[in-house]
């Protein structure tokens, strides 16, 4: 067993445990885009960082990656960390800011402004799809693909891959584009939560490959009428 | 393909990262990655596309795309970008007709736009083939494109220093072996009689120190030993020592201006050694 300071207070966790998990298991709340249970520790989203260490070598670690130690202290929410956060936060609403996960999670830090350029994307390159697809569903279907700017996560060529069996894991974990219909335009992705009064997918002929996870689903409840 | 690319997983078998050069290697081959062979890669090594995909497609140095016959990189570095690297490129896109990123439609070129080469002080900097041109101003451009049609190999032997002319002959009889009327990289080349496969002819080198051209009267297949003869004394050449590279025999020749030149003797091998002391006899 390992003994360490959260907050204040001792805990002993044992070996392997992660500073997330030790955080979590005495109660205090950290944020998180990128963990899941059952998935392996990424560290991509920086949202769950925390301060560890004394004094001028006080540091900031993810901790959802960060292994518990002996004798650490941790602190999950000082002025530095909400700083942190705020700050990541900010940029991802600048990247993804149509995602509900991620405004509701903004509001909550009380992110009360948005300084970056909205870029609109559709992705925050989590990963957590990518694990998702290799690790529960072991297909392998998806994965990064590119560097830097150009990163972007997907099939090999854009194509329609032979692995994926269309278990929609990648859609239903996801954390900025949660229950989007897909449609077969991106551009005309956003069909309001299926609150149109003629959602596009009641043709469902045309649309074979269409994944839905609304449910109840609208669409599919007008088309059983 | 597919026999090719298992060639290719065969001689990488066993070290595990070897992704990299498995992935060098197709690109060797191919100029680029084909979809198809990556395919054939995943099946092979027992990784899934995706992963295969990503390294494809993380490192700049693999193309998913047929390249040209030539690869022509324009350094936009800070330091180049200063001293007028975007005109250059401007310039290549001109002359070439394609834009960066792409390859002319005659698939001679294909131009590319790197961050940096290292070499700051030179800049702006251009790299083709391999081959550096330093201080470039765009109305060196068209001179550059030229060049590399001609062969850039060839034009080197002119320009470079480093080669020189030497003069050797026969190790036993001291004959010249030099011939004069057959001029090989544009000066004298040596002869001698090459046997291999029990066929006698005549085998002409380039006299130029560093230059691997070579002609003959038989053609040799690549990786074969020949003998090589003194035309006048018709005494084996062959020297004591082998070739550090490839173990095959190495031939000795006299220097005129003193010591010993040996050159291996497995055609397509580039072990050779000058030993102006003649110490190493």
């Amino acid at each position: 067993m390992i003994n360490l300071k959260i907050n204040g207070l001792e805990v002993s966790v044992e070996q392997g445990t992660t500073l997330l998990e030790a955080a979590r298991f005495l109660g205090f709340p950290i944020p998180t885009l990128c963990h899941m249970e059952g998935l392996s520790p990424y560290g991509a989203c920086r949202l769950c960082v925390v301060e560890i260490g004394e004094g001028p070598r006080a540091k900031l670690v993810s901790s959802c990656t960060y292994p518990a130690q002996e004798g650490l202290v941790v602190r999950t929410a000082n002025e530095r960390v909400l700083q942190a956060r705020k700050m990541v936060l900010e940029l991802l609403l600048a990247s993804c800011p149509q995602s509900k996960v991620i405004q509701d999670l903004a509001s909550a830090h009380n992110v009360r402004q948005q300084r970056f350029r909205q870029e609109h994307e559709d992705c925050i390159l989590c990963g957590l799809c990518t694990r998702m697809c290799e690790e529960q569903m072991m297909a392998k279907a998806i994965g990064f693909r590119g560097r830097g700017e150009t990163r972007s996560i997907g099939t090999p060529f854009d194509i329609k891959s032979e692995e994926c069996r269309l278990c929609g894991g990648c859609i239903y974990v996801c954390p900025a584009c949660q229950l989007r219909c897909t449609y077969t335009e991106p551009d005309k992705a956003v069909c309001g939560g299926c609150a149109n009064l003629s959602p596009p997918c009641v043709e469902k002929e045309n649309f074979d490959d269409m994944m839905c996870y609304m449910n109840p689903c609208v669409a599919c409840e007008i088309d059983k009428h | 393909m597919k026999t090719e690319i298992a060639g290719i997983l065969e001689k990488h078998e066993g070290d595990r990262g070897g992704l990299i050069s498995i992935l060098e290697d197709v690109q060797a081959r191919y100029s680029y990655l084909p979809a198809e062979a990556l395919k054939f890669v995943a099946d092979g090594t027992g990784r899934s596309l995706v992963d295969i995909y990503g390294v494809a497609t993380f490192y700049k140095s693999f193309s998913l795309k047929p390249r040209g016959k030539h690869l022509c990189s324009v350094c936009v570095g800070t330091a180049c970008h200063v001293r007028g690297a975007p005109v250059i490129a401007g310039e290549f896109e001109r002359q070439l007709d394609a834009s960066v990123g792409a390859t002319t439609e005659d698939n001679e070129f294909t131009l590319e736009t790197v961050n940096c080469l290292g070499a700051c002080a030179l800049g702006p900097i251009v790299v083709v083939d391999g081959h550096y041109f330093s201080n470039v101003n765009s109305s060196q451009v068209k001179r550059i494109i030229k060049k590399t049609h001609v062969g850039l190999d060839e034009a080197e032997i002119k320009a470079d220093r480093r080669l020189y002319l030497h003069t050797v002959s026969c190790s036993r009889c001291n004959h010249s072996l030099m011939d004069p009327d057959h001029k090989i990289d544009g000066s004298p080349s040596v002869r001698v009689t090459a046997s291999f496969e029990r066929k006698h002819g005549w085998l002409r080198l380039s006299s130029l120190y560093g230059s691997f051209a070579v002609e003959s009267e038989y053609p040799i297949r690549s990786d074969e030993i020949v003998d090589f003869f003194c035309p006048h004394c018709h005494t084996d050449l062959k020297g004591a020592s082998a070739c550090p590279l490839c173990n095959a025999p190495m031939v000795a020749m006299l220097v005129r201006a003193g010591g010993i030149v040996q050159i291996c003797s497995r055609r397509g091998c580039k072990g050779h050694m000058l030993d102006l002391d003649g110490a190493g006899v």
